[in-house]
């Protein structure tokens, strides 16, 4: 067997939650690989504009046996997709570590905390609190914004029902969610000065890790990094870095003017644009940014959002070498148990040839 | 302050005129003087409650929070939601921010520092920020705000303070 790959991260069957470890707060595979100080690798899937959960599975199985867990986004840029509970729910019946993200744009404190006990009792174990993309961005700008929390009191409300087993009412909830909670944070957005105490603010709110915003500016990000290891953050949550690729110069220059708090710096654009292939520079560019963000201190992971492209994830994680071989999560057919599902397993296989 | 100039670009929109924000960055941009005069009137407050208690805090509500309105309404655009964090927001009301965020800035601040929604504003955190640092207590930036109790939206903040700090509540 493959010494790099960890039995115990892998139940009887995969979709069962695993015991959750001394010191840990849920029972999924992402806070067992942080916190044995593993570099992990998340991605982003982009959910489905259908009612088909082979949709769902296809574009997963692309990151299968690369990412340690998957981030299933909740309306991201306010516009409207297959929602990210539902999402999570279907990745964990074939295995898969889901990241639930709960943005606050789109539903109060009554309905958020409705479904974080939903998506635990699922079998989500990782949640991301987000404060979510203004309506004003998406595809119904029409639509009420709600921003009944944000995400800094959110993750406190969270974190109040898991460890208090309280809803923010204060009534009692008799089996709290066991979850491993997250949050984003932007260092290439201003007040620069701001955002590690902005990130303070949300440890002390309970976040345990953290998804950055896409990086391209890597001198940015190691200011950033100082400041966040002067404050001893990282010691208190993990930090996985956003990085991505780059369609071409021309989807570059769409993206910093068009989604709200990504910053690409023009040598970026340059190189891309001085390419003979743009598609792989991009790769390139996103390769390096992995390696060079991982060997900042205090990075303990990337979070690869690679949209449209999500082919390449597993191709630029296998290059830049963060890995070392070790293998995350992948179905394995030949394990007793696996093939109960007979059904699943069908429907997994035509939805690869579809 | 750092400064980036790549960042997000307003798609060609030009801002508007910045007069119109005019009174609410003076406040910000005098945040220190505010707090020290705010302490003041709270303790004036504090000392008025048993005055208050007599007369009868739902008497006094709405003509108290009249005059919140409109002081506060001009020096702040105070939305008055009231549970008033201004000392905590360096006197920049976060209830000016399209997504009501309370505990800092979105990630979608513009390269400029302007709002990811009204890309004409500045953002309400990146003000609240610049105020706060010239605040003695300016470091309360850095609690974390509960969230908001709806019920609360059009009341007094301050009459809210005299009663908690006097300990004279209870008939609200």
């Amino acid at each position: 067997m493959n010494p790099r790959l960890h039995p115990e991260d892998f139940g009887e069957n995969p979709w069962d939650p695993l015991p959750a470890l001394p010191g840990h707060t849920s029972r999924g595979r992402l806070e067992r690989v942080l916190r044995r100080g593993e570099f992990a690798v998340t991605a982003e899937l982009n959910p489905p504009d259908s009612a088909l959960a082979e949709d769902v599975y296809k574009r997963a199985a692309v990151f299968e046996g690369w990412v340690d867990a998957i981030n299933a986004t909740d309306g991201s840029g306010a516009n409207c997709h297959m929602s990210s509970i539902a999402i999570c729910a279907l990745l964990t019946r074939i295995g898969f570590s889901p990241v639930l993200q709960i943005s606050c744009r789109d539903t109060n404190r009554i309905g958020i905390q409705g479904n974080v006990l939903g998506a635990s009792a699922l079998g989500v174990n990782n949640v991301l609190c987000l404060t979510g993309d203004g309506v004003q961005s998406g595809d119904h700008p029409e639509a009420k914004p709600v921003f009944d929390l944000d995400s800094t009191s959110l993750l406190a409300t969270i974190r109040r029902m898991r460890d208090e087993a309280k809803f923010l009412s204060g009534r009692k909830i008799t089996t709290p969610p066991p979850v491993f909670m997250g949050a984003a944070e932007n260092p290439f957005a201003p007040p620069y000065d701001f955002r590690p105490l902005r990130l303070a603010k949300k440890v002390r709110a309970g976040a345990q890790f953290i998804q950055t915003q896409y990086c391209f500016d890597v001198p940015l990000l190691e200011r950033f990094m100082a400041r966040v290891r002067d404050m001893e953050l990282e010691k208190h949550c993990f930090i996985l870095v956003g990085v991505g690729p780059l369609a071409s110069a021309k989807t570059a220059r769409w993206m910093r003017s068009n989604v709200a708090g990504v910053h690409i710096p023009d040598a970026i654009i340059e190189r891309l644009e001085k390419a003979k292939d743009q598609k792989a520079e991009g790769k390139r560019i996103c390769v390096e940014i992995i390696q060079q963000v991982r060997e900042i201190a205090g990075v303990a992971g990337v979070h690869v959002m690679a949209y449209r492209q999500e082919e390449y994830v597993a191709e630029m994680v296998h290059e830049s070498g963060v890995l070392k071989g070790r293998q995350p999560w992948r179905r394995d057919l030949t394990r007793p148990g696996f093939d109960l599902d007979q059904r699943l397993t069908e429907n997994l296989a035509r939805a690869g040839e579809g | 302050m750092l400064r980036v100039p790549a960042a997000f670009e307003p798609p060609g929109k030009p801002p508007r005129p910045r007069d119109r924000f005019a009174l609410r960055f003076w406040s910000i941009r005098h945040a220190g003087g505010l707090a020290r005069f705010y302490a003041a009137f709270e303790r004036a407050l504090v000392a008025a409650a048993p005055l208050a208690a007599r007369l009868g805090w739902t008497r006094l509500e709405r003509p108290v929070a009249a005059v919140e309105r409109t002081v506060k309404g001009a020096l702040f655009d105070c939305r008055m939601c009231g549970q008033c964090v201004l000392s905590s927001t360096g006197m920049s009301c976060p209830m000016n921010c399209p997504k009501n965020l309370r505990n800092g800035p979105c990630g979608g601040v513009r390269g400029d520092g302007n709002c990811e929604v009204y890309p004409e504003m500045p953002c309400v955190w990146v003000k609240a920020w610049e105020g706060s640092r010239l605040m003695a207590e300016g470091d309360r930036i850095g609690d974390v705000q509960p969230p908001i109790d709806h019920r609360l939206k059009g009341r007094s903040s301050w009459l809210a303070v005299a009663q908690e700090k006097s300990g004279t509540g209870g008939a609200a």
